[in-house]
């Protein structure tokens, strides 16, 4: 198929077949090199032990607790960052106001702090010694090494996600549908829900899925807030670094591959998405 | 709804935030609460306790059980020693503390969390276990290490943590001090120089004690580790004591294992009774003897008879004695410009 598409087109592309091979076999050897064989590795590692050893070590107390707490703290961050994230789109996208470019800036923000930082902060506001520590501890509120800030460290990393891919999506788009639907004497919440939410649902279900897929696979920021409790405040993540140093290598990849197939189940949602609703997600492409 | 959340609101607004809280987190909470017991103990340990602990905490729970017929449960945390002592003092709810150095619990206990004299309120300094440096080295001991002499000779390369960072490698540092310092025509001076002979044999600086097992025993650099006797025992058995063996040096640092109550994480949550008796138990017969099957020396008389075949007699000092106390010695030796950055700067050069 592709064959037969380049021959035709040839004249354009004027390299000689030589240069054209040679990239795509170093294309190919790098995407094995980096991408394939670590992830060969490691479900050949998990299953090293064999199946019993693979299945004892994803059905283990400590493992379950870990995945359950991963998919609760995932549930959460995805949806505060998706109310933020539409909120902040159409902000920018629909409306002129000051502090415009300063907002997107802000929103950039997460992708250029180290995660550890990110954990930090929030020790700083939230710890005993934190701003906010001792009226905390007064009225027996836990952020910290609980749930509450796992979820807010994962929120802080996943931030960007939802808005970065709904931004450019609603600026293409433009307004003309939603003044339409205005003058036609729809609500507010109506034009949202009828007209906007329609039109950037792919895009929205695109950044979803990737902050989804990070929110599960952050380990600095949620490293320094959880409280490494076992079976109780231990991410998939965490759960991972634990085995590992605790020799159980086969329990470890197993735990690990899991993380992994839940990111290929990501990433085929994804590629299904591009495949189906490419056109309206050709906005996406310019960023 | 709303009416009624008002009300309850308006009657109690202390309480509007808990509430509110609650309410978020509820469905959470149900999915986080397998293990609720009548209390729950949090033991906050240190990084290779996790084995031990899965071991032990059943114990006691089955020996509390017997005794006042309450069910009770210890959840473990464990991390570095040091890392760890932060997160209790940043408001991580342990009733409990368990590490591998002193200063870590001297932190805590400079937060104001639990006594100053922690130490004194159970036997052997608060400490039911403890471990020493020694060497690991590959089978056999092809280039002969047998003491501390050994490892600043040329063409040896020494594997151990950095003492800036690890227990383990502040541990070692000054046992090397300590030996340097008690030889024939010894002082401050030839101790240092002898520091700095023993660094430039070193490679590899890691973090923590694990890292550098790892690199040690997995990546098969270097011809000696210097760890604890307890971590030692878990290479040579990971890892085949067709692989590894351990060497005793003449003489070597006692490390000690102690524990402490929270007192004020646990008062507040009303489980001190229950705590103090957790720590209680690590003295007991049952708790003694876990801990010398993981390689951990043991304070009861009778237990360290039972296993005395599988702990060499060793000569050790403590840091109290030779160092005079370990503030004293972090601030000589590892705080900035202390004599461990002047053997880091010469090494360098």
């Amino acid at each position: 198929m592709s064959a037969v598409v380049h021959s035709r087109y040839r004249a354009a592309t004027s390299e000689p077949a030589l240069v054209r091979w040679l990239l795509i076999a170093t294309a190919i050897t790098f995407l094995a090199l980096f991408l394939l064989l670590p992830f060969a590795a490691v479900f050949a590692q998990a299953f090293a032990g064999g199946f019993k050893v693979f299945f004892a070590a994803l059905a283990d107390a400590d493992a379950v607790a870990a995945i359950k707490l991963t998919l609760i703290t995932a549930f959460f961050s995805v949806l505060l960052n998706t109310l933020f994230g539409v909120a902040a789109a159409w902000a920018i996208a629909k409306f002129e106001f000051r502090g415009k470019n300063f907002l997107i800036t802000l929103i950039d923000l997460p992708f250029s702090v180290s995660p550890v930082i990110a954990g930090l902060v929030f020790i700083l506001m939230f710890g005993s010694r934190g701003w906010f520590g001792g009226w905390l501890s007064d009225h027996d509120i836990k952020i910290i090494f609980a749930l509450p800030g796992l979820v807010l460290a994962t929120v802080f990393v996943t931030f960007p996600f939802v808005a970065r891919e709904l931004i450019p999506l609603m600026q293409a788009q433009g307004s003309d549908e939603e003044y339409a639907a205005l003058t036609l004497g729809a609500s507010g919440w109506q034009t949202f829900w009828r007209v906007t939410l329609p039109n950037i649902r792919w895009g929205l279900l695109y950044g979803i899925l990737l902050c989804n897929a990070r929110a599960m696979g952050e380990f600095g920021a949620v490293s320094v807030v959880s409280g490494h409790i076992r079976g109780v405040s231990n991410t998939m993540p965490l759960h991972i670094e634990i085995l590992y140093n605790d020799y159980k290598f086969s329990a470890a990849f197993a735990v690990a591959s899991l993380l992994a197939l839940l990111a290929f189940v990501t990433l085929g949602l994804k590629t299904l998405l591009e495949w189906r609703h490419g056109d309206e997600l050709a906005a996406l492409r310019g960023h | 709804m709303r009416n009624a959340g008002s009300i309850r609101l308006a009657a109690e607004p202390a309480s509007r935030v808990r509430f509110a809280t609650a309410l978020l987190f509820s469905c959470v909470a149900t999915a986080l609460a397998a293990n609720v017991h009548a209390a729950t103990l949090l033991n906050v340990s240190y990084d290779v306790a996790r084995g031990l602990y899965e071991e032990l905490n059943p114990a006691f729970v089955a020996d509390w059980k017997q005794k006042s017929g309450e069910t009770v449960g210890v959840d473990q945390s464990h991390g570095g020693s040091t890392k760890q002592a932060h997160s209790v003092i940043e408001g991580l709810p342990a009733d409990v503390v368990t590490m591998n150095s002193p200063l870590d619990i001297d932190a805590i206990a400079d937060a104001g969390l639990l006594p100053k004299d922690w130490a004194k309120k159970f036997p052997s300094a608060s400490s039911p276990s403890w471990s020493a440096i020694v060497f690991v080295v590959r089978k056999g001991n092809p280039k002969a290490l047998k003491d501390w002499s050994d490892l600043v000779k040329a063409g040896v390369q020494v594997i151990l943590p950095n003492p800036k960072t690890s227990g383990n490698g502040r541990y070692s540092y000054l046992a090397a001090w300590q030996f340097a310092r008690t030889q024939s025509n010894a002082d401050a001076a030839s101790a240092l120089a002898f520091e700095k002979k023993l660094f430039a044999n070193v490679p590899v600086l890691d973090v923590g004690g694990r890292d550098a097992t790892t690199t040690f025993a997995q990546r098969g650099i270097g011809d000696v580790l210097l760890t604890f006797e307890s971590e030692a025992k878990v290479v040579v058995s990971t890892f085949g004591a067709d692989k590894f063996e351990i060497a005793y040096p003449s003489l070597t640092v006692r490390a000690d294992n102690p524990v402490a109550v929270v007192a004020k994480n646990a008062d507040k949550k009303g489980t001190a009774k229950i705590a103090e008796a957790y720590l209680q138990f690590h003295y007991g017969s049952v708790a003694q003897e876990i801990f010398a099957r993981r390689g951990l020396r043991v304070v009861d008389a009778k237990v360290a008879a039972a296993h005395a075949a599988e702990f060499p007699q060793i000569k050790t000092f403590v840091v109290d004695e030779a160092f005079g106390g370990w503030p004293k010695a972090q601030a000589e030796h590892f705080a900035t410009g202390g004599s461990f950055d002047k053997v880091v700067a010469e090494v360098k050069r």
